[in-house]
């Protein structure tokens, strides 16, 4: 067990650890500063707090805004051919033509039920196995080659073969997404179990805590910011291959759409669906710093 | 009606993985604690005070030796002693009254849940917490984070508390305002009480009784009585009774440092 002796060599202490316990305090101050001091008594109020408030939104709008601006300007002034550069205006009009081209919802559909199948299936068994994995430490000798392999390998090379497995309708596209995501998830997972605050088991075995009362309120609650990180890595893979995997074989699908703009040269076209891809990714990023902020509640705020 | 504590010809070895070798902490140490008393341990850093009270608490396996309480040997942690860390080891995650509930979830005793409401409510306003009761340990200072392990152990109701170097990293000013409110619980409790520190000073405010153990292996050395009268008031430290037994344990402490000393030159030559 842990013992003061300075002649045992302690443990090298994580920085994780001991920045939890003892910089705890000192983050709070730097914290409650900045929170209270615009608000305190002796300040006065600051008369643009209004866009002090909202400064980050009115920049970025700003910013997007300008940008769309020159890029409009610049495919105008026809430097380089609307084949190449499409300019705003025409991509606009290439939704104008998808939404009467009926097939959107469809699109959206299949895409979309390749992204929630699998990537919620790996959410699920990643987590799972990767619980497993943390607290088994012979489950981890065994299983870690293969999950060292396939994290190290890009998943989207397996397509062909998933492909030749499932055919080319969703389930290959399903396949690939879970591979995709499943790897960044468990993996996290299994480090969150591995990084427990070894101060805070003691505390639970010196209560005379048994194991799964240990694993539900020490390890599972102190794993959940890893199980998080995990979860928003794997969003980003899977969008990786709902695109490439509907790109190389499909029938329906948003990245279908782009393989038959990209192959009839319509680029305005592959404009707008890309819009499609980047709105999935930032909603998902959204939702899920959302989901972190409302289980780091405890957490003190730089 | 608690019991005594009697521990018999301890002897304590624990595996270093590091160095592949057996590493004896305490040695054939006798020590008993009378029901109500407040004993405090101090010795040579790294003389195996921790590694022992550790084993009071259950948590480390005796070589040798036993540790009775109450007439029960002890050999894993029990519903009957209750560990104040020096780490203040808060779960982040749960407020104040959650951390002072988890003692007494963990133990599952069978207290209902307006039981458990209602204890934790009377330490949370015996420790001085009343109105932090839903803060996040990343919101309280070090000194308040530790009330709050103090107020976990006491929750649980232990016949015996044990206290692990609990003040140890906090400030100057903060630990003597702790030692204060630590003798003013004490005293509304009266909890058997084993108290782990390497400061003499707070040693002699605190106990009934010093333990002076002696250098690596552990062994009690020298036990020391505190006649000063009870409530102690923090000006007690500067009384000539009180630097007596200072003097008196630091003398007896300094004598197994040079000992030790003594005794690693030796190895290297």
């Amino acid at each position: 067990m842990t013992t003061t002796d300075p002649r045992v060599a302690p443990r090298p202490s994580t920085p994780g650890f001991d920045a939890g316990i003892t910089g705890y305090d000192e983050k709070w101050l730097g914290a409650a500063t900045a929170e209270v001091l615009p608000d305190g008594p002796l300040t006065s109020p600051r008369p643009d707090s209004v866009y002090a408030r909202f400064e980050s939104i009115i920049i970025g709008t700003a910013a997007v805004a300008g940008f769309v601006g020159v890029w409009h300007l610049f495919a105008s002034a026809r430097i380089v051919p609307p084949l190449f550069l499409p300019g705003p205006l025409d991509v606009a009009e290439a939704y104008a033509e998808i939404w009467k081209g009926g097939e959107l919802w469809q699109d959206l559909s299949i895409s979309g039920q390749e992204m929630a199948i699998g990537y919620g299936l790996a959410a699920v068994t990643g987590v799972l196995l990767g619980l497993a994995i943390g607290w088994y430490r012979r489950l981890s000798y065994a299983l870690d080659p293969f999950i060292s392999f396939f994290y190290a390998t890009p998943r989207i090379v397996l397509l062909p073969l998933l492909i030749i497995w499932f055919g080319i309708g969703v389930q290959s596209k399903i396949a690939v997404v879970f591979l995709g995501a499943f790897f960044a998830i468990v993996i996290n997972t299994a480090a969150g179990v591995r990084n427990l605050d070894a101060h805070l088991v003691k505390v639970a075995r010196s209560f005379g805590a048994r194991d799964i009362w240990l694993f539900r309120t020490i390890t599972i609650p102190g794993s959940v910011p890893f199980i998080l990180t995990g979860l928003r890595l794997g969003t980003g893979h899977a969008l990786v291959g709902v695109v490439v995997g509907e790109l190389v074989a499909s029938q329906h699908g948003i990245g279908h759409q782009m393989a038959i703009a990209g192959a009839t040269f319509q680029s305005a076209k592959l404009f707008a669906y890309l819009m499609f891809i980047a709105a999935t990714g930032v909603i998902l990023t959204v939702v899920l710093q959302r989901l972190e902020r409302k289980f780091d509640a405890w957490r003190p705020r730089a | 009606m608690p019991g005594r504590l009697e521990a018999r010809g301890v002897t304590i070895h624990y595996r270093r993985r590091r160095f592949g070798d057996n590493f004896l902490a305490v040695s054939r140490l006798d020590m008993t604690v009378e029901p109500g008393e407040f004993v405090a341990i101090v010795g040579p850093s790294g003389c195996g005070k921790t590694t022992f009270l550790n084993a009071v608490d259950g948590l480390v396996p005796l070589t040798d030796g036993s540790i009775m309480l109450g007439g029960q040997l002890i050999t894993k942690p029990g519903n009957d002693r209750a560990m104040v860390f020096q780490q203040p080891s808060l779960l982040p995650w749960r407020t104040v009254k959650g951390n002072i509930d988890y003692g007494m979830e963990t133990q599952g005793d069978v207290t209902s849940k307006s039981d458990r409401d209602e204890q934790t409510k009377r330490f949370i306003d015996l420790v001085g917490l009343h109105g932090f009761e839903d803060s996040f340990p990343s919101e309280l200072s070090g000194g308040m984070q530790q009330r709050v392990n103090l107020a976990r152990a006491l929750a649980t109701d232990p016949e015996l508390l044990l206290l692990d170097e609990p003040f140890a990293a906090l400030d100057a000013q903060t630990r003597e305002t702790m030692q204060l409110e630590l003798l003013r619980v004490w005293n509304a409790t009266r909890k058997t009480a084993i108290f782990i520190t390497h400061d003499i000073v707070e040693a002699v405010y605190l106990a009934d009784r010093v333990v002076v153990m002696s250098s690596r292996p552990g062994r009690v050395k020298m036990s020391v009585p505190i006649n000063l009268p009870r409530p102690r008031d923090l000006r007690i430290k500067r009384e000539p009774r009180f630097l007596e037994y200072e003097l008196k344990i630091w003398e007896s402490i300094r004598e197994e440092v040079l000992r030790a000393d003594a005794g690693t030159k030796e190895a290297v030559a």
